[in-house]
């Protein structure tokens, strides 16, 4: 997937999380969390892990993070990058 | 037994918070929104939440709806493919008009559940009424499929369609009794419409004293305040619960004689005495719901 | 003869080293003069400090019965810090919010040591990452009257702010501009203090009544623009919570103390001030007119919650140690019923009586609680100190039957986990955890836990409230700690239960 414009997703509430994707030469992924210490490797993993399940290997990814959930993490990430790439049809297979 | 069903909690499907914290409060089903509580330019968005969400472990032990945008929209489908593939147990079509509606929706459920492998069936439908039509069709609708779990009355939408108000409840009169009796003829559920005002409990308890009434399993919620109040209102008195204790002990107590006729205090217990009274004992648990 | 110049000459030898009679004033010249009833009302609080003979390295001592509105403590710290002072040991009751002015004397030396039940907001971080040389010590508030009385803790001045004052020293937090109710915390001090200076904002005519701190404690009194921020000493009672997961906690609790074995008639309770005890407090209510019962008192940290109980004739009696909103204070000054404790007779384990003794059920909150049910009220998960021991492991030890309330997940943090980060109550004496996933019932009361299951309410093993954090939110990465303690703990007997490192940065 090829990210083609600056697309945000999320919001600062409480359990959720604020994604904002950039078009970039190379992968760029910037957290910060309320709960940075105690989960920030977690979402690091659950990031990269929704990244690389949908072939996104160019973008500039930055996310604000306020005590989401993995499952959270991983909707707001999928839909951000499909808002980035423009792309109307979903695979399933890799969400 | 059959599933207890009294309280179904809309959750909006755009809200991570609420979806990541919606089991603790234990309805019979939450329903995961992804029509009217979500705004348009949010619907990709959260149909990713709620099918990420419909996974959690924690949802496991409650009963699992998701209210799609209707097939018309450039949502609907998407919807379906997120609502099925991520585990829902029924799908809920809102504006249900016809029984052609409900067709159309079994067509797309049958093959998103062979594209990904789920066991065919498994995904339940619900139709909820929001029009003269579909009152007036309502029969129709709740044959419409073997996949047919229940009907629910939309009040909001079905009042302007009607070109009056919410008021007494007088105005919904007809469209209660109509999808009831669908219901019952087709041997499935019925849900009564959502109580908007959080504030006003006696309002609220008057309103499911009526429709408990009337017949209806179960009823929309909008906020977790209302799950109590509901199980409440659906739990026996303590007279019922007596004489339901003493029915189906008659009962048992018949059975393992190998009698094929219950008798208590000497009168003979028709059967679906006795199927109400296990109805009404399996409403009495869990006992610290009658808060 | 003229008794007037009569004077014993007598010798013998019983009367050999006694003194002779004088006149009536010998020792008491005060009575003489003009100063006779103002001598203790003092111009400006350096004279009070200078009569009072404080010396660099002693101890100061203050009460925090006007919470987040208090002006006493950074004010008194702010004066002996312009006249010089250094080393001291500042003891306050509990340090809050508004205290961090006190980051400042601390950085130059004016303060050295403290010891407080607890400390919140940049004093509390600063403090957790290694600002003072010595580590705080952190005592429950039965813990704090132990320790003064075992002479660990000696406090040379006190200087204790009171809404209401005379000008011999006769003082209540129950009227005045800034009143706050209970002077429990102060009352202590007033007691074991060497000398006591009172702050007030008002003088009134003499006697004040009720008299919670006596004229017969009191050195020296100062007269100040504000002892307190009425706006922030106590709001309005708070109202109860709408938030469900707090009304669902709420409720639990209130059907495990219904179903516990302890709703009798003249039982007694305590309840904390968050939202969730609050929240019980009311659903109690109903549970009691339903069953008949009423209760014979109510402890604490007083809400207008308990208050309105207590109007509804529903509790006999509040003892009240601190009082948290208007509508408590208010009640303590009017209703006959309603009494101010010190907080000796509230929690001190060696008190000859504490009215802890006698609870039967109290709901308290936890930021942290294991599998062993330990509690710790001190740290957060990010390993840096934010609350305070307060009373928790006073009434836990003492209670019948000791409640935790808590959501299991607060934003992503879980409340159960496998070992505390700081132990401040021992899981010996919580009885029960309720959570909005479930309650869990300590293997050590299984009649409780019995008497739960068979009304049907959710019980589960904090093993599997543990699982069920864990599978929600994830397991949360150990902090890191450096060597150096920053906090010491102190069990309410005085002993060290635990101790809080300096967080790796």
């Amino acid at each position: 997937m090829h990210i083609k414009k600056e697309a945000i997703c999320g919001t600062l509430e409480s359990n959720d999380l604020l994604v904002k994707v950039v078009p970039f030469g190379g992968l760029q992924v910037s957290i910060s969390s309320e709960v940075m210490r105690q989960f920030g490797a977690r979402i690091r993993e659950v990031v990269d892990e929704t990244l690389k399940q949908m072939n996104v290997s160019q973008g500039k990814i930055v996310i604000e993070d306020k005590g989401a959930l993995d499952c959270a993490i991983r909707a707001r990430v999928q839909a951000a990058v499909l808002r980035g790439c423009e792309c109307e049809e979903l695979d399933w297979s890799v969400l | 037994m059959k599933k207890l069903r009294r309280s179904m909690l809309f959750i909006p499907g755009s809200n991570a918070a609420m979806l990541s914290t919606a089991f603790v409060y234990r309805p019979d089903s939450i329903m995961f929104d992804l029509e009217d509580a979500v705004a348009l330019r949010e619907k990709d968005s959260a149909r990713l939440l709620v099918f990420h969400a419909l996974q959690l472990t924690a949802y496991r032990g409650i009963e699992t709806v998701v209210r799609i945008n209707p097939l018309d929209t450039p949502y609907g489908l998407k919807d379906l493919e997120a609502a099925v593939r991520g585990g829902a147990e029924i799908v809920r079509l809102p504006k249900t008009d016809c029984a052609e509606d409900i067709q159309k929706l079994e067509r797309e459920v049958d093959r998103i559940e062979r594209e990904c492998g789920r066991e065919h069936g498994s995904t339940r439908l619900m139709a909820a009424i929001e029009s003269a039509s579909g009152v007036v069709n309502a029969v129709a609708i709740a044959a419409a499929s073997p996949r047919m779990d229940s009907i629910a009355l939309a009040g909001f939408d079905y009042v302007v369609d009607m070109q009056t108000q919410r008021g007494d409840g007088s105005e919904l009169f007809y469209a209660r009794c109509a999808i009831l009796h669908a219901a019952r003829a087709a041997k499935i559920d019925a849900f009564d419409v959502v109580f908007s005002d959080v504030n006003d409990d006696e309002g609220f308890l008057k309103e499911a004293n009526f429709a408990k009434n009337l017949g209806f399993n179960g009823k929309s919620l909008i906020n977790p305040r209302q799950i109590e109040l509901l199980h409440k209102a659906y739990a026996p008195t303590e007279q019922e619960l007596r004489k339901a204790e003493r029915i189906v002990n008659a009962a048992e107590e018949a059975e393992r004689e190998g009698l094929g006729v219950v008798s208590l205090n000497g009168k003979m217990v028709d059967a679906p005495v006795v199927l109400n009274a296990r109805r009404i004992l399996a409403l009495a648990k869990p006992a610290f719901a009658q808060a | 003869m003229n008794n007037n110049q009569r004077t014993l000459t007598l010798k013998d030898p019983c009367l050999d080293g006694l003194e002779r009679f004088q006149n009536f004033a010998t020792h008491m010249p005060y009575l003489k003069g003009p100063q006779k009833l103002t001598r203790k009302l003092v111009d400006s609080l350096e004279e009070a400090v200078r009569r009072s003979g404080l010396k660099d390295g002693q101890t100061i001592s203050f009460h925090h019965a006007f919470r987040e509105g208090d002006k006493t403590i950074n004010y008194v710290v702010d004066v002996l810090a312009r006249m010089g002072f250094k080393n001291l040991t500042l003891a306050s009751s509990s340090l809050m919010n508004c205290n961090t002015p006190l980051i400042r004397h601390i950085k130059e030396g004016v303060i050295s040591k403290i010891y407080t039940s607890g400390m919140r907001g940049a004093l509390a971080r600063e403090i957790s990452n290694g600002l003072m040389e010595q580590p705080i010590h952190v005592h429950s508030h039965g813990g704090r009257v132990h320790l003064i009385q075992s002479g660990e803790l000696e406090l040379d001045v006190a200087f204790l702010g009171v809404s209401s004052c005379d000008a011999f020293g006769n003082a209540n937090g129950v009227s005045g501009r800034s009143r706050c109710g209970s002077l429990g915390y102060a009352m202590v001090d007033a007691q074991f203090a060497h000398r006591v200076i009172l702050l007030t904002d008002e003088i009134a005519p003499f006697p004040v009544t009720p008299a919670s701190i006596s004229q017969d404690q009191v050195d020296w009194i100062v007269k100040v623009d504000q002892v307190g921020d009425p706006a922030k000493i106590s709001v309005g009672a708070a109202r109860v919570t709408k938030n469900p997961r707090d009304l669902l906690i709420a409720r639990l609790a209130a059907d495990l103390i219904e179903h516990s074995g302890y709703f009798e008639q003249g039982f007694s309770l305590q309840t904390g001030s968050g939202g969730a005890s609050t929240a019980a407090t009311r659903f109690l209510e109903d549970r009691m007119r339903r069953k008949g019962i009423t209760a014979s008192f109510a402890l604490g940290g007083i809400t207008g919650g308990i208050v309105d109980l207590l109007k509804k004739g529903l509790i006999g009696k509040v003892v009240d140690t601190q009082s948290f909103d208007a509508d408590a204070a208010t009640s303590l000054a009017e209703s006959p019923n309603h009494i101010e404790v010190s907080t000796n007779e509230y929690v001190n384990p060696d008190s000859k009586g504490a009215y802890c003794d006698r609870l039967d059920v109290v709901i308290l909150s936890a930021l942290e609680v294991d599998l062993d049910f330990n509690v710790n009220v001190i740290t957060g998960s990010d390993g840096l100190m934010m609350g305070a021991s307060g009373g928790h492991c006073d009434v836990a030890a003492a209670a019948n039957l000791s409640i935790v309330v808590g959501p299991l997940i607060r934003g992503r943090i879980p409340t159960v986990v496998k070992q505390v980060t700081t132990l401040v109550t021992p899981g010996e004496c919580v009885g029960v955890l309720v959570t909005d996933h479930g309650i869990a019932v300590n293997p050590n009361r299984p009649e409780v836990e019995a008497r739960l299951r068979a009304a049907g309410l959710p019980v589960m093993t904090i093993h599997d409230l543990y699982e069920r954090a864990v599978s929600l939110a994830g397991e949360p990465a150990p902090i890191e700690f450096l060597d150096k303690i920053v906090g010491i703990i102190h069990y309410r007997d005085g002993s060290v239960i635990d101790v809080v490192r300096q967080v790796k940065p």
